[in-house]
């Protein structure tokens, strides 16, 4: 009936459109990725921020596991590792604080000099060139996803002009048989959108690729867990789903009424 | 469409009761009055110095055959476009089925049009669709649900002479048949009118006298037909109102008129 007809109106447009709308899956797809890349990004960073306790965690590592985590951490490097005895990786405690800005110099100093400790040292200073990468990566990567935000919505529109040109005779019938607009306009509505969804389909893919790959990974050099749970991801992901559909629905939406006025 | 004594919402077609779907309500079935006026209607394009209509004031009356003749630029096609409202007049008031155009909210017009059915001299049939799929067509994109189409499609399509031909694709069919496609799907919704700009001018004298035979038979069921032509013969074997223009202006009107006058 109505929704049959408009799905092979869809179909027929997609058909006679292929290529254009595969650019434009591919398009959206990867602006999309690159838009949640960064969005992981930040939450990477304020994950990590929240996290910091004062003192909430104290952790032992003895010297043999020390020597254990030494050897797999530099484990492509075995010239070094072979360099260094066992007895020279020293037990440590892990100490995970509330909150590192303000309380590191009080709980430091209160530890510092103390009988049977050597050295206190502030991840931080390690960390801090972590993160300066990645707040400058994140910002590159938001950039380029913006770049590509613009390509895309011109992407969309040019594809939606060209379906509506090429399905042109049919338009005009509908048109001179007293179609409704909107009856005329919604299967170009639902093809450009389904293309969005299917480039959003890819681009989750991607982006569980960049949280499960990427991200976790660098989690080994990080003493306490900063790894962005499921939710957050799913977060992003349906964050980029919305802003996918919103995209190509209104720029579909809008290119239609300038080329298939009344 | 208004017969008297019959129950709302049914007409009659070869004695049987059809019942049809309900239409919009957004345009009123103007039972009384004209089913075309025009009120001094003047339309210049914006490109032409001379008005492609000047000062046209005239009505058509429900069940009326209307021929519009006149050379090339005489302001035919424009006439049916502005009853069609596909454009609008620059200056005067245009009347369709009692509303007036000019008041028509632009999301009302695909109303409008479902009232209007519209054939033309180059057919503009769908090329990948065969005949029952171009007649379908028109009832198809207004939402009609599928069961009633398939009980009118095939009734018009044997009106016009196309009977066993509906899986016909229109490469396979000759002008003649086309331009029958095309009126069949300008009839399948029952319109209060019926459009024609140049039918025939695409195919030759023989077949276009078949054609005129389906316009006749359809104006015999109570539609309007106002059609545009050249064909000086065709309006002098039929015999019907003559509405002749020249440059734009109403020089003629006559009933039961013929093609030219002897000057």
């Amino acid at each position: 009936m109505r929704v049959q007809f408009v799905l092979q109106e869809v179909w027929t447009g997609l058909r006679r459109n292929l290529t254009m709308t595969v650019a434009l899956i591919v398009v959206v797809a990867i602006s999309l990725s690159l838009l949640g890349t960064g969005l992981l990004f930040v939450k990477q960073i304020a994950t990590d921020l929240r996290r910091s306790p004062q003192v909430e965690h104290v952790y032992y590592e003895s010297q043999a596991q020390a020597y254990q985590h030494f050897k797999q951490d530099f484990s492509r490097d075995p010239a070094f590792t072979n360099l260094v005895t066992k007895a020279e990786i020293p037990d440590s405690f892990q100490v995970k604080l509330y909150n590192t800005q303000a309380d590191y110099s009080a709980v430091a100093g209160a530890v510092q000099g103390r009988p049977g400790v050597d050295q206190v040292v502030d991840d931080a200073s390690i960390l801090s060139k972590f993160y300066a990468l990645l707040d400058g990566a994140r910002n590159a990567v938001v950039i380029i996803a913006v770049i590509l935000i613009i390509a895309a919505v011109l992407l969309v529109a040019n594809t939606i002009r060209l379906s509506a040109f090429n399905r042109r005779r049919e338009t005009s019938i509908m048109r001179l048989v007293g179609a409704s607009n909107f009856y005329v306009q919604l299967p170009f509505l639902v093809e450009g959108i389904l293309a969005g969804l299917a480039g959003w389909l890819i681009a989750a893919g991607l982006l569980i690729a960049v949280k499960t790959l990427g991200l976790d990974s660098l989690q080994q050099y990080f003493p306490y867990n900063v790894q962005l749970s499921e939710a957050d991801l799913i977060e992003v992901i349906i964050l980029a789903m919305v802003i996918g559909v919103l995209l190509c629905g209104a720029t579909s939406f809008l290119t239609l009424r300038r080329y298939l006025r009344a | 469409m208004c017969q008297t004594g019959q129950e709302p919402g049914k007409a009659r077609q070869h004695g049987r009761l059809v019942p049809q779907a309900r239409e919009s309500p957004h345009l009123p079935n103007a039972c009384d009055g004209p089913v075309i006026h025009f009120d001094n209607v003047t339309k210049t394009y914006p490109s032409q110095n001379r008005p492609a209509l000047e000062s046209v004031t005239l009505d058509v009356e429900k069940g009326e055959f209307v021929f519009l003749v006149g050379p090339s630029g005489s302001g035919k096609s424009t006439f049916l476009r502005l009853i069609l409202r596909e454009e609008r007049p620059t200056e005067g008031r245009i009347h369709v089925a009692g509303k007036d155009l000019a008041r028509l909210n632009n999301w009302k017009v695909p109303y409008l049009r479902r009232r209007i059915g519209c054939v033309f001299q180059d057919f503009r049939l769908l090329p990948n669709k065969n005949v029952y799929g171009n007649v379908a067509f028109a009832l198809q994109v207004i939402g009609k649900p599928r069961r009633f189409i398939r009980k009118v499609v095939p009734e018009v399509i044997d009106l016009v002479g196309l009977e066993g031909k509906h899986e016909r694709m229109p490469d396979e069919l000759s002008g003649g048949e086309q331009q029958r496609v095309a009126v069949a799907r300008a009839f399948v919704n029952r319109p209060m009118i019926l459009l024609a700009d140049e039918p025939t001018g695409n195919i030759d004298p023989a077949t276009s006298i078949g054609i005129m035979k389906v316009l006749d038979r359809i104006n015999r069921t109570g539609t309007t037909v106002v059609m545009a032509t050249h064909d000086a013969a065709i309006v002098d074997s039929m015999r019907k109102r003559v509405i002749e223009l020249e440059y734009g202006k109403v020089v003629r009107d006559q009933s039961r008129g013929v093609y030219g006058q002897a000057y």
